[in-house]
């Protein structure tokens, strides 16, 4: 296992920017996520740390060693692909074991290695079988079966779990993160899906357009997201975002916007510095924060209601403020929500985020 | 299912339309494959009475006819091996490799493969293989289909490979495969398929054609079967229907054999492994 480290790394497509100047570091034993939309830049990064881009500027190190212009045979690094890129031709047997070929293991040798990793992973049973011959979840666990086959430095995912159903992805991202406690891997996985980065990383890297927008721990994100981007695109529902215009009063902090009642929030040397540039924040509350409230209730916002879907163990209510903006609370009760035609939800003032007229997180008191 | 009249009638006009033009294109055929067995065959259509061997035995007995029937399998092998793996690796760098210009490359080359080996470049391919002192070899005719071939082997071969993801190479490489070990390992069993369809073309076209043997060749102990049809001709000038027949026979079984050869043991299928 190896630390990897990007310094002022840029890669450019032509015109297009793919990764501009980032820099971070990932430590030995940390499973590091990359998570951002198409585009964003994340897969691109994996693979200028597998050799499979050389990057415009920037140097990347692996354990320390400049591997900018290693080629990637010699990088001692395994990759699990999103469309798993099993060998056609080849029976499970020599899939899994092709890496041990290619260092020169004798036959005997890492078909053991290959049966010892496939029966781990269940699929122990069907070496003889062609790619083709095998389910899309085995498939899956095929090519994971053939980067854990031998000791890499660091291992890479490329949205593995991407092509597979609701259920079965469910169940290997439970295995990851088992197999991440059980070897400590040195471990980048990029993914769209926020549910897989904040159930499976040590660490996330949200990307935007080619820069890393917050580096921190899923519970850090979680909480205190760096930006709205950041706030709207990790959380499920995402966190609902209502633009107000704020003044200070009574050494309070008001919030003017349609639909809205704030009793008055504390003030601070931060919130004054931001209403100093501009009176436009931005007003955060996660849907789970969010309760059904009487009319009229302080600290609440209310709009005609938009939609209530039951999802079992808790309902999402959606209010629609007009010209789309819309906001969704998740009410955790498997009883059906019996709502009137408008709907007010409520919120505490601890579970208040806040960001500046440029989309940055105000710390709140105490941060 | 009920018809309406006119149905009925459109219905049965199109199936009579359709089986006077089967008959039509099936009378050559039975031909081909009565008159062989026929001692007596003429260029009309009859049932061989009886049926009879005899005509094979005199091509058998034929040697220059039988000489010309391995000259055709030397020269079509020849071009097929290096139009193959010529394209095979023109094709996979074109493809994978990221030089500028690369399709201008291609389409260049395949505006002029049909100028090449076609009829318009007869002379100055006569007089290059004559000033490279190549005349009268099977090397000049491997050659010269070569260059006609390769242009348009290259092209579908690289469309092919194009269809390929470039994962398989990927994955083997961060595996730890150097590109010529990802590249015979991994890429050229997965092209296989598209590299058949090369060979099984560039067969056929070099071993039914007939011109540039025709001029490039002189002696009849290297002339191909092709040409070689051309000596059943009796002294008056007529044709020898009768061991042309047979003749014809034998020299179109090789391209059957390939075919059937190749769609048994290959097969123009794909295996999949990649999750689309």
């Amino acid at each position: 296992m190896a630390s990897v480290e990007f310094r002022n790394v840029t890669k450019s497509f032509g015109e297009f920017t793919a990764v501009s100047d980032v820099s971070f570091d990932i430590g030995d034993g940390e499973f590091v996520c990359l998570l951002g939309p198409s585009g964003c830049g994340k897969t691109t990064s994996l693979r200028m740390i597998a050799g499979l881009e050389t990057p415009t500027s920037g140097q990347i190190l692996i354990g320390g060693e400049d591997v900018t212009h290693l080629h990637p045979k010699d990088r001692n690094i395994a990759m699990v692909f999103q469309d798993y890129a099993l060998y056609p031709h080849m029976n499970l047997a020599d899939n899994i074991a092709y890496p041990l070929k290619v260092r020169g293991e004798a036959v005997d040798k890492r078909h053991g290695r290959a049966k010892e990793v496939a029966d781990v992973l269940k699929i122990g049973h069907l070496m003889d079988r062609l790619p083709s011959q095998i389910s899309g979840g085995q498939q899956q666990r095929t090519s994971l079966a053939r980067a854990l086959v031998y000791p890499a430095r660091t291992y890479l995912f490329d949205e593995p779990l991407s092509n597979l159903d609701a259920k079965l992805r469910l169940e290997a991202r439970g295995f990851l993160n088992h197999l991440q406690r059980d070897m400590g891997m040195t471990a980048v996985y990029v993914t769209h899906d926020q549910a897989e980065a904040m159930a499976l990383a040590t660490r996330i890297a949200v990307m935007d357009q080619g820069k890393i927008v917050q580096y921190a721990s899923p519970i850090e994100i979680y909480r205190r997201p760096a930006t709205t981007f950041v706030a709207n695109f990790v959380g499920n529902p995402p966190m609902n975002l209502v633009e107000v215009e704020a003044s200070q009063g009574d050494g309070k902090l008001q919030l003017k916007a349609e639909g809205l009642v704030i009793a008055g929030l504390p003030m601070s040397d931060a919130i004054g510095k931001a209403l100093s540039v501009s009176n436009k924040l931005t007003l955060g509350v996660r849907p789970e924060h969010l309760d059904i409230a009487e009319p009229g209730a302080a600290n609440a916002i209310s709009a005609p209601l938009f939609a209530n879907e039951n999802m079992g163990p808790e309902s999402l209510v959606t209010i629609d403020r007009g010209e789309g903006a819309r906001v969704t609370a998740r009410i955790f009760t498997d009883d059906h929500l019996e709502l009137d035609a408008n709907v007010t939800l409520s919120f505490t003032a601890e579970h208040v985020h806040l960001f500046d007229s440029k989309g940055l997180r105000i710390p709140a008191l105490g941060e | 299912m009920k018809l309406t009249f006119p149905a009925l009638f459109g219905r049965i006009a199109f199936s009579a339309l359709a089986t006077i033009i089967g008959i039509i294109f099936a009378l050559p055929l039975l031909w081909f494959i009565f008159a062989p067995f026929n001692a007596r065959a003429e260029l009309g259509l009859a049932l061989p009475d009886p049926w009879t061997l005899s005509n094979f035995a005199t091509v058998f007995g034929n040697s220059f006819a039988m000489q010309a029937l391995w000259n055709s399998f030397i020269q079509a092998a020849g071009g097929v091996v290096l139009v193959a793996s010529a394209a095979t690796l023109a094709a996979y760098a074109l493809s994978r490799s990221s030089i500028p210009g690369k399709g201008a490359v291609t389409y260049i080359l395949l505006l002029f493969s049909s100028v090449v080996s076609g009829s318009a470049a007869m002379v100055p391919i006569f007089l290059i293989i004559s000033s490279a002192g190549l005349m009268d070899t099977h090397l000049a005719v491997i050659l010269t289909f070569a260059g006609g071939l390769l242009p348009t082997a290259m092209f579908i071969l690289r469309d092919f490979i194009d269809g390929i993801p470039k994962s398989y190479e990927e994955s083997a490489m961060v595996a730890g495969a150097s590109p010529v070990q990802a590249f015979f390992d991994v890429a050229l069993p997965v092209i296989r398929p598209g590299i058949v369809v090369i060979v099984v073309w560039s067969f056929v076209n070099i071993w039914g054609s007939f011109l540039i043997p025709f001029i490039l060749l002189r002696s009849s102990a290297n002339m191909p079967a092709a040409v070689a049809i051309y000596s059943f001709y009796s002294e008056a000038g007529t044709p020898v229907v009768t061991l042309l027949a047979a003749y014809s026979l034998i020299y179109s079984l090789p391209v059957v054999a390939l075919y059937l050869f190749v769609s048994w043991k290959f097969g123009f299928r794909f295996f999949g492994g990649i999750k689309a």
